[in-house]
């Protein structure tokens, strides 16, 4: 049944700076029954103004837990949003119709039956994780299950539409990380100074707490807003927060609220990095501290004087600081019973609340016990030192002041605001105006030394910036206050992960008596508020537990991200190239299958790869390899290079011919193969597997560039350059005779193993090999990309009463396997060497140098390595899996499947695999086991090759 | 991410570059024992402090060249053409000297 809940009996009279907008009202359903808000209200806000006080269960225990900050940060009021799951709720501003929902509440939020919790709550306590689902490991499965329908947290829809989270790279001269009058008056001094600057603001709008500190504020917000917006070069992102900063200021912004975009992920480069992120106000531990209606100063201003909201009707304020006296009055301006005001000044405290779902009566030390329904505590402020932590910093506690502040800062990162002291708002605005000024001029310097450490032409004098003396910042004042974090009674520290000081006090007393260790004994400081409210007294209940002082016990370090943000946006748009040969468009002609094979798109049938294998061994097939790696190589050192890459010799490599070359990397291990062709005297055409060709080229590169810069070696890679089609069939050399101008086909002029320039199909710079990884005659045409369509395409139409067709990645596997073949990467893996690969008759030891040669040598004295064999089932139908296991008796493995096919030409399953040493020889029967359990007997065969091993058809 | 400072292209984000490893002399494999060779292939020094190291700019001149750089602070404080390719006379590409520039930590 939905209720309408259409009133707003706790909102007040329009007041001047409040940020809703009364002229628009929305409705949304809360729980299924229907509310209104005001626009700009958040959905805390809108259901604070119709009376609401509980909006999700606590972690672990699950009681009942209200607002406490009205912040982004409130650990209480995470909310479902549609399919959205955590959205912030006292951030996130309602919209016209949403759908809100409480999380971690079963079956409602008022009734949960989890918070039968509370009354096992002992056993929940310190480190129940590690303590309470250990034994027996069988029931592993089944906590699994209970611990994951206890975990907090909204829903994940599986069927929401993903939505376009974007990216964007920024290169400002100053970021200033938050927009409150500090970071305000930074910005425009930064500005002023030439440098350009990027503020970025996590809530919806500039201010800070001039938002909601009384008239003078607002007359002072309202001039700083306008020097924002008449500077020029500020660029302003509200609803955005600075979440991480690296090395060298790579700052990481994530951007909401955008037309279009769910997120934007900000990677900004910054010359210098200016924090300014205020004061967090500190939440105080005490019994029935997380009770609905227990909540900070800040957040009673907010509610009152930014959206118009009464936090309550008769309250109970404990101060420690003129903020909560402030707090006090403005509650009783709101028309607020202020039962009492307890002042910590004065020695009084505040023991206990009582009361379940919301606060009933509060207990002060002096014995009074008053009703209430509201307390607000004003105890004290914690320095959010996240972003100067990440860049190296150590907070140092200063107990005058009672919170922590940045110790020593790097050059390129400064700070101001609430971070660095206290003062009246003129003393603050002084101060952020020279740290402006002082970012801007850092920023030109450090501009000025990046720029001349570019080797480049013009030079960089006569650029504007401003001097290079540095700006005087004044001293902040650092106001005294209260060291005041527990009452003495226990509480809750870490609202985000339900971890009490009782908890804490235990891990001390169970020996993790430093705070990183009870931090993650108990996950206090590790929830979703990221210690930002609940650091300082985890610290201070830890110094407390171990008799030491918080400066001895030192703060634990604040990570990335400051704030949590969604995988969507770290996922973001992904800037991944995608690769396709010239001759796509026929392939999908052709419906040809799509294969991914690192950046390239390739067909991988046409329909039957079995029939694809026969055309190849009947007639004449046509393949796009255009992915095949290329190198052009030109200059006289080039056979140097090619003995030191290759472990055979090139030394006599002939013009017009080519060879099968196999590269190892130093130690020993195959790292590619192919044929390199000599076209003139000094110039080569290499070519490598498809998928090596990348790295390849560095490799190359290595050694040209750092063991042999000697060499006169040019080496241009002219992959994409070529379109690459592979004719292979015994009918190919009678197809080749249609295309080719210029080149003399026949078997005597035109051999095995050679390569001819020439003309193809009318296009002029093509070159073409006679290799045969097929197995069959074949020749492999290379011609310039951009007349790859037109060669396939006449290959297609000249041969049509030969019935050429084309043959796919597929096909070209089980071709090459009868053919025995490998491929490296699938037949040998990064263990493999040389010796193990079969390849040992291409490795040239007399060779003075090469690549892999040391461990090759070693391989050659100690043949103990397993070997790659032909081999076959005994039953010629079974077709084990790649990675099938080898093994001898019961459980020793001696060996693996690499390849395994049916084989259309021989009628039967044909593999490769690696076996132990002693089961090398030809006619040994091994046990291959397949992935089903069963076990089946198959045979080493005498070499790779299960068909032509004469390689008569190659040669014919 | 931290700033590379290539001797050809000036400083560039890190991601540009390919970590080739510590700067290690490739021993004769002629003359060499297995030992020695492995020591080559995988025993680094690893120190917290000062490296020489190798880095390749894969996005950017696809040089390899050499750094001198602090593990702990990420500070470079010089960025040169590998050693092999400064001793040579002959410079095919017309490359200019390699550049030499203090840690990148802000205004003296």
């Amino acid at each position: 049944m939905q209720v309408l809940v259409d009133t707003m009996p706790m909102r007040l009279e329009v007041r001047r700076g409040e940020r809703i907008d009364r002229r628009h009202t929305f409705g949304f359903t809360w729980n299924g029954d229907r509310y209104t808000a005001y626009a700009g209200d958040t959905i805390v806000s809108a259901l604070a103004a119709a009376g609401e006080r509980i909006f999700s269960r606590s972690f672990k225990l699950h009681r009942p837990r209200g607002l406490l900050t009205a912040s982004y940060i409130d650990p209480g009021c995470m909310v479902q949003v549609g399919d959205e799951p955590n959205v912030r709720g006292a951030h996130r501003l309602v919209e016209s119709g949403m759908t809100v929902r409480a999380q971690n509440a079963w079956p409602t939020l008022r009734f949960d039956v989890k918070s039968a919790n509370q009354a096992v709550g002992r056993f929940l306590s310190a480190g129940f994780y590690y303590k309470t689902f250990m034994k027996p490991e069988r029931l592993w499965p089944a906590y699994e299950n209970v611990l994951q329908r206890f975990s907090a947290g909204g829903v994940v829809s599986e069927s929401s539409t993903h939505g376009l989270y974007d990216k964007r790279y920024a290169h400002p001269d100053v970021i200033v990380a938050g927009g409150g009058p500090a970071g305000m008056a930074a910005a425009v001094a930064a500005a002023e100074a030439g440098a350009a600057v990027l503020l970025v603001e996590e809530e919806h709008e500039l201010g800070g707490h001039l938002r909601w500190a009384g008239p003078d504020a607002l007359d002072a917000l309202e001039k700083l807003r306008a020097a924002v917006a008449a500077t020029d070069g500020i660029e302003t992102m509200t609803d955005s927060v600075v979440t991480g900063r690296y090395d060298d200021n790579w700052v990481a912004v994530l951007q909401r609220s955008l037309p279009h975009v769910k997120e934007r992920l900000v990677k900004a480069r910054a010359k210098t990095l200016v924090a300014a992120p205020g004061l967090i106000e500190r939440p105080y531990v005490f019994e029935g501290n997380d009770t609905p209606g227990v909540i900070l100063s800040t957040a009673s201003r907010r509610l009152i004087n930014m959206f118009a909201v009464k936090p309550g009707h008769r309250a109970v304020v404990f101060s420690a600081n003129a903020d909560g006296d402030a707090a006090a009055a403005d509650l009783e301006r709101a028309g607020v019973e202020i039962a009492r005001l307890v002042d910590a000044r004065k020695g009084e405290d505040i023991v206990r609340v009582s009361g379940g779902k919301g606060v009933r009566s509060v207990e002060c030390n002096d014995g009074a016990k008053i009703k209430c329904d509201l307390v607000v505590t004003a105890v004290g402020w914690t320095a959010p030192t996240s972003l100067t932590n990440m860049s190296g910093d150590r907070p140092a506690y200063n107990p005058h002041a009672g919170r922590f502040f940045p110790s020593s800062l790097p050059d390129d990162v400064l700070v101001t605001g609430g971070i660095a002291g206290d003062g009246n708002l003129d003393q603050l605005l002084e101060h952020a105006h020279a740290v402006g000024c002082e970012a801007a001029r850092r920023s030109a310097h450090i501009g000025r030394r990046r720029r001349a450490a570019v080797p480049q032409s013009n030079s960089d004098e006569g650029r504007e910036g401003p001097g290079d003396s540095p700006v005087a910042i004044p001293e902040l004042p650092i106001a005294g206050h209260p060291e005041l974090f527990m009452s003495r009674t226990h509480g809750v520290v870490d609202y985000s992960e339900d971890v009490g000081s009782k908890d804490l006090v235990a891990a001390v007393k169970e020996g993790y008596d430093s705070i990183e260790l009870a931090k993650r004994y108990t996950t206090a400081t590790m929830g979703p508020a990221q210690g930002k409210l609940e650091t300082v007294n985890a610290v201070a209940v830890v110094a407390a537990a171990t008799g030491s002082t918080i400066e001895a016990t030192g703060t634990t370090v604040w990570r990335p991200p400051f704030n949590p943000i969604s995988l969507g946006a770290l996922a973001g748009r992904i800037f991944e190239p995608v690769m396709f040969s010239p001759m796509q468009p026929w392939h999908e002609g052709r419906r040809a299958e799509p294969l991914v094979a690192g950046t390239w798109i390739r067909p991988d049938h046409y329909g039957d790869p079995a029939a694809e294998v026969r055309n190849v061994r009947t007639n004449v097939g046509l393949i796009d390899v255009t992915p095949l790696g290329k190198f052009d190589l030109r200059g006289p050192d080039v056979p140097k290079l090619l003995n030191q890459l290759y472990v055979n010799k090139w030394s006599k490599l002939g013009v017009g011919s080519v060879r099968y070359g196999v590269m190892c990397a130093e130690d020993g291990v195959v790292l590619d193969d192919g044929v390199t062709g000599r076209l003139e005297p000094d110039r080569y055409m290499m070519s490598t597997t498809s998928s090596g060709a990348a790295a390849l080229w560095e490799w190359m590169e290595n050694w040209l560039q750092t063991e042999h810069p000697e060499w006169r070696v040019c080496l241009t890679p002219m992959t994409s350059a070529y379109a690459s089609i592979n004719v292979a069939g015994p009918k190919s050399r009678e197809l080749m005779r249609r295309v080719a101008e210029e080149i003399d086909l026949s078997p005597e002029e035109f051999p095995y193993m050679r390569v001819r320039t020439g003309r193809i199909a009318g296009v002029d710079g093509c070159f073409v090999w006679r290799i045969g990884f097929t197995g069959e005659l074949g020749y492999e045409i290379h011609v310039p990309a951009s007349y790859g369509l037109h060669v396939w395409t006449t290959l297609i139409e000249l041969g049509a009463d030969l019935n050429v067709q084309p043959f796919g990645v597929e096909a070209q596997r089980i071709l090459r396997l009868e053919k025995g073949h490998m491929i490296v990467g699938q037949d040998t893996d990064g263990l493999t060497g040389a010796y193990g690969a079969d390849l040992g008759w291409a490795v040239k030891l007399d060779k003075q140098d090469f690549a892999g040669k040391r461990e090759l040598v070693w391989q050659s004295e100690n043949d103990d390595y397993f070997r790659l064999v032909g081999l076959q089932p005994v039953d010629p139908s079974e077709i084990p899996p790649e990675a099938s296991q080898i093994i001898e008796g019961t459980k020793q493995i001696a060996g693996r499947i690499t390849s395994s096919r049916m084989s259309p030409t021989l009628g039967r399953s044909i593999c490769l695999g690696f076996v132990a040493p002693h089961l090398g020889a030809p006619g040994t029967t091994v046990t291959v086991h397949l992935p089903d359990g069963r076990r089946i007997p198959a045979t080493v065969m005498p070499q790779l090759a299960h068909f032509d091993p004469d390689g008569g058809r190659v040669r014919g | 991410m931290m700033l590379l400072p290539c001797p050809h292209c000036g400083p560039r984000n890190s991601s540009e570059f390919r970590y080739v490893g510590e700067g290690t002399a490739r021993p004769d494999p002629g003359t060499a024992t297995i030992g020695v060779w492995r020591d080559y292939l995988y025993t680094r020094s690893n120190p917290a402090g000062w490296t020489t190291e190798n880095w390749f700019h894969r996005a950017g001149c696809r040089r390899y060249f050499t750094v001198e750089r602090h593990t702990v602070s990420n500070a470079v404080r010089a960025s040169h053409r590998p050693a092999a390719q400064a001793r040579t006379t002959s410079d095919p590409e017309g490359l200019s000297a390699g550049t030499e520039r203090g840690p990148d930590a802000g205004p003296g």
